[in-house]
């Protein structure tokens, strides 16, 4: 593998872990984010000023994370105030309060953003392997969570959350677990990304990043961990593998979130378990 | 003084944000549709007058068209797009809306090209003033343009019978049905007026600017979604009074805390501030 292969394979690890992250929030819980680029954004932040300042990488990327689950956890509480259309407005107006914010702040380099990011010292293969070990873990904590009793939980308040309540089920706890973990995930992305790119902009977290997360997560299927990692490897690499499309790539992932949304709301997963479901019932 | 050129300026681009919301908030009140598409529309009127004025070298048979085929254009978003989800959970209307404002916008990019278009000639440039209070002709048309067409959408909604069956329909739809009410006839035409609106502002913005760009839409349609949720979604008076709220805020919060937030985020922390405290907006739904 060349080097730009490498980057591929880094770049698609890195949107694999924020779609899986935002799955955990929106697909497993059930609370629709349109701001999941803000933490991705916050942790990618964070991790480059610690590095900056002169921090190794592993403790700086534990603390991007961490400072991405606090905004997660705040926004998190919001989610226990609002609800649905409520909640999807309000996440919105946190991923753009979070670049609007970001773009006044002198000391985050304001509009120009962070140049000269350090080397993380892994070589390219060595960060392709951190990241690509990192997503699968995160695809591997996605479904060990379906299978425990919280994953029951969020499954239940993704469903009717005064039933879930009424079932003695602890909402706000769970709420709050999610959004802290999905988000945790987010700004560990957000450092990865960092410092893969070693430059960072506040456009590069804005609203379009949102709702590219969102797009391989309904695109990939929401609520289907292998969906949305299809989802997003595939949402990923296509504009690269196939040039002509970079320039129509968000007419693409707009009008594929259009057509998934119209046609089959369950996605690639929900596409293909009805077509097995389909060929069984044919035999 | 600098005070009140700030609430006029405010007030002016709140007329536009009102002009855009009331449409969003109609559609809201009907069917549950956070309708994000509804910029794309907005964008459609503005490239329809500015194409049709410089071609014919009339503003007033662009603005003709474009309102009348915007609406339309509203109609069959809806019958195309949203009517064959309606029963699906919320986000997938919204989701889907998404969806269709950024194909719109990346077509005008694509179709029109990234620098947008101008008048040949500038309409409405000159200012006008009373006293030591100027303004340009056109801002003084936005504000006009609005209190026109939202007084029409007023007289038409309390004093007509399409208005009663209207609002019959957004209160109960079942019971609207039951006597009698199109209810599907009510949705169309509520399409209509919302495009329509949302055309006509655009043709305002438009010649304000004297540009017209794909992206036009961006910013007035996640801000619009904010008014509508301060507004209490679905709350037309509400949604009037947080429009220009929010205008006027977002002209002082730029002066006063512009060093620590960018315009749009001003607006922004308007909105969750106030949803933190009340969740249900600053005016309840009905």
């Amino acid at each position: 593998m060349g080097s730009y292969e490498l980057s591929l394979v880094t770049l698609a690890a890195i949107y694999v872990m924020l779609a899986l992250s935002l799955n955990l929030i929106t697909g497993f819980c059930g609370q629709i984010s349109l701001g999941h680029a803000a933490f991705f954004g916050a942790g990618a932040y964070a991790a480059a000023l610690l590095t900056k300042s002169g921090w190794p990488l592993a403790p700086a990327l534990v603390s991007g994370a961490v400072l991405a689950a606090a905004f997660g956890f705040v926004v998190g509480l919001a989610s226990l105030r609002v609800r649905h259309d409520f909640l999807a407005i309000t996440t919105m107006g946190v991923g753009f309060l979070f670049i609007g914010f970001v773009r006044k702040q002198q000391g985050l380099g304001g509009e120009l953003g962070l140049s000269g990011i350090p080397d993380h010292g892994l070589g390219p293969w060595g960060l392709a392997a951190l990241t690509v070990t990192l997503a699968a873990a995160t695809a591997a904590l996605s479904l060990h969570i379906r299978r425990v009793w919280a994953g029951q939980a969020f499954a239940a308040i993704a469903d009717d959350e005064d039933t879930a309540r009424a079932l003695g089920i602890d909402v706000m706890r769970y709420k709050l677990t999610a959004f802290v973990l999905g988000t945790a995930l987010a700004g560990l992305a957000g450092g990865l990304f960092a410092h893969f790119t070693r430059f960072i902009i506040p456009d590069a977290f804005g609203f379009t990043v949102s709702i590219s997360i969102l797009a391989m997560v309904i695109i990939g299927g929401i609520g289907s961990t292998w969906g949305v990692l299809a989802g997003a490897v595939i949402l990923t690499l296509m504009p690269e593998l196939f040039r002509f499309i970079n320039d129509y790539k968000l007419l693409l992932y707009g009008g594929l979130l259009l057509l998934v949304m119209r046609f089959a709301p369950g996605g690639l997963a929900g596409g293909i378990a009805a077509l097995t479901a389909r060929l069984r019932g044919a035999t | 003084m600098l005070h009140v050129e700030l609430t006029i300026q405010g007030l002016i681009n709140g007329s536009m944000y009102a002009l855009m919301a009331v449409g969003l908030t109609l559609v809201y009140g009907l069917l549950r549709i956070l309708h994000v598409a509804h910029a794309g529309l907005y964008t459609l009127g503005a490239y329809i007058a500015v194409l049709i004025a410089n071609a014919t070298g009339s503003l007033a048979l662009g603005a003709a068209v474009a309102i009348p085929v915007v609406g339309l254009a509203g109609m069959i978003v809806y019958r195309l797009l949203y009517e064959p989800i309606l029963h699906r959970p919320p986000y997938v209307a919204l989701i889907a809306s998404i969806g269709l404002f950024i194909v719109m916008e990346e077509s005008y990019r694509l179709i029109f090209g990234p620098y947008g278009e101008t008048f040949n000639a500038p309409y409405l440039a000159e200012r006008v003033s009373v006293g030591p209070i100027g303004a340009k002709a056109a801002e003084v048309a936005m504000v006009a343009g609005a209190i026109v067409l939202l007084g029409v959408l007023a007289f038409l909604s309390k004093r007509t019978r399409f208005g009663i069956a209207w609002r019959a329909t957004v209160t109960d739809p079942a019971m609207a049905r039951a006597f009698g009410v199109d209810t599907i006839a009510v949705r169309y035409a509520n399409f209509f007026i919302a495009s329509a609106l949302a055309a006509s502002a655009a043709v305002l913005v438009a010649v304000l600017n004297n540009l017209v760009e794909p992206t036009m839409g961006s910013v007035p349609s996640y801000k619009t979604l904010a008014i509508i949720v301060l507004g209490g979604l679905g709350n037309v008076a509400g949604t009037l009074v947080a429009a220009l709220a929010l205008g006027v805020i977002e002209a002082f919060g730029t002066i006063y805390i512009g060093h620590l937030l960018d315009r749009d985020a001003i607006a922004f922390l308007f909105l969750v501030l106030v949803l933190m405290i009340r969740p249900q907006g600053l005016f309840a739904a009905r």
